[in-house]
């Protein structure tokens, strides 16, 4: 091997130790250059964002929680206002249902006050019909029974002084007869059958 | 990196992986080589990719936005608060976010093609995070208890017969300002260095096999390669742990110092 080992050493063991007066400067100058820039620059600004960003992550947090808070307590009034708004709910239908029921008799009662109304004018008026058929009747029956009488019994009964006396006397029989009964119509219905 | 000279035989990575020629300025403090050209542009495109995807940044997130939300959560929630404590945590969240993102970035830039190189594979950066994680966790502790109350609960834990403090106080003074810096650095660096001479080592044999090798020699140089794939997919992963470990020790030594009974 042709290679010369270690022989062109200039520089003895030692010196690797003990630096060279341009290792100190160079050394210095780069670690001044370096230290500026950690110091001046880079720590301070990196120091100050990680501590920003600690603090917004920290305020996240709490804002969220504040939030969730706030959800929970929107939450419970909702839920106390839809618990308020059923009890109103359910109120207002039992107060409804109740005053249907107060209407519902009151109408029955107004309807039955009417035609309990219309029934009694309807046997008044009744009533009124009868008793001027029954004035009509009583003032044709006297002639016609009169008449048949007079067919009946002949000239006798010609003379108008013992005929009106003689009619006379029997509405009074007539009279007499249908008091004690109070029925008007039965003994207008006898009279013939009694001629 | 070393695959460009091959044809010349091989060349096995070395520590002067980590040390290339100078591009710019060479031989002042502002020398510019291939390695600090990977910083800034890594530093560049995390700055860039974080402007770009929370410019805009809204409550509810783009999806670029969510996915810087998404580390940057993890980083809050997963390393300060679980560590911290909510009131704690957030006062150090910022610090233990940039340095999550910043040595993230760096230690992917050894997988992501063209780049090929972990801006963490050199011991400046490591160092100074490492420095940063030190003065913060003595001056949270500082200020929870005061000076005296912080050596004091740090350096003499309680429920501890007195005697042994000769023993423990100097193992704690060693723990506390040396040990906890240090090997934050370094666990980051070597890791970082490994993983990239691993690849190096991988896809230079890969190189070398295939247009040097003869005959059926040849062959192996897709064992080689396939390795490469395999490891870069591992460095990945390595990337993402060492950045959640060097910000979870971080937060940890937080807790550790402003805690008054451990």
């Amino acid at each position: 091997m042709p290679g010369t080992l270690l022989a062109d050493e200039a520089v003895s063991g030692i010196e690797v130790f003990l630096p060279a007066s341009y290792d100190i400067v160079g050394s210095l100058i780069v670690t001044a250059i370096l230290a500026f820039f950690f110091f001046k620059y880079l720590m301070p600004k990196m120091t100050a964002l990680l501590d920003e960003r600690a603090a917004k992550i920290e305020g996240g947090i709490e804002h969220a929680a504040k939030v969730q808070a706030e959800a929970e307590a929107a939450k419970a009034e909702r839920d106390a206002e839809l618990v308020a708004a059923r009890q109103e709910a359910a109120r207002i239908r039992e107060g409804a249902t109740g005053e249907g029921a107060e209407i519902v008799t009151e109408a029955k009662a107004k309807a039955q006050t009417e035609a309990q109304r219309i029934v009694e004018n309807a046997h008044r008026q009744i009533e009124a019909e009868r008793q001027s058929a029954v004035v009509s009747l009583r003032a044709d029956i006297g002639s016609l029974a009169t008449e048949l009488a007079s067919r009946i019994v002949g000239e006798s009964l010609a003379d108008d002084a013992r005929q009106s006396r003689l009619v006379d006397r029997f509405l009074d029989e007539l009279d007499a007869s249908t008091a004690p009964t109070a029925a008007t119509a039965g003994p207008t219905d006898q009279r013939p059958t009694e001629g | 990196m070393a695959e460009s000279d091959h044809g010349s035989g091989f060349h096995a990575p070395s520590i002067q992986e980590f040390f290339p020629p100078a591009i710019w300025f060479d031989g002042t403090p502002f020398e510019i080589n291939r390695i600090q050209l990977v910083r800034y542009i890594l530093m560049i495109g995390l700055i860039l990719w974080l402007w770009l995807s929370t410019r805009h940044a809204k409550l509810v997130p783009s999806r670029a936005q969510s996915v810087v939300e998404l580390l940057l959560d993890f980083v809050r929630v997963q390393i300060c608060e679980s560590t911290l404590g909510k009131k704690l945590g957030r006062r150090y969240t910022p610090l233990i976010t940039m340095i999550f993102f910043s040595i993230l970035v760096m230690n992917l830039g050894g997988v992501i093609p063209f780049l090929n190189i972990a801006g963490t594979s050199v011991v400046g950066l490591p160092l100074l995070f490492a420095l940063i994680a030190y003065v913060t966790y003595l001056a949270a502790g500082i200020r929870a208890q005061g000076l005296g109350g912080f050596l004091k609960t740090n350096l003499f834990p309680p429920g501890v017969p007195k005697a042994l403090y000769i023993l423990l106080t100097p193992i704690e003074i060693l723990q506390v300002f040396v040990l906890r810096p240090f090997t934050l650095a370094l666990r980051l660096l070597a890791n970082m260095m490994a993983g990239h001479l691993m690849l190096v080592l991988c896809f230079s044999a890969t190189s070398f096999l295939i247009l040097d090798g003869g005959g059926l020699i040849k062959l192996t140089g897709v064992l080689t390669f396939v390795a490469g794939i395999g490891i870069t997919g591992f460095e990945l992963f390595v990337a993402a742990l060492q950045a959640y470990i060097f910000a979870l020790l971080t937060a940890v030594y937080i807790q550790m110092s402003v805690e008054e009974e451990h």
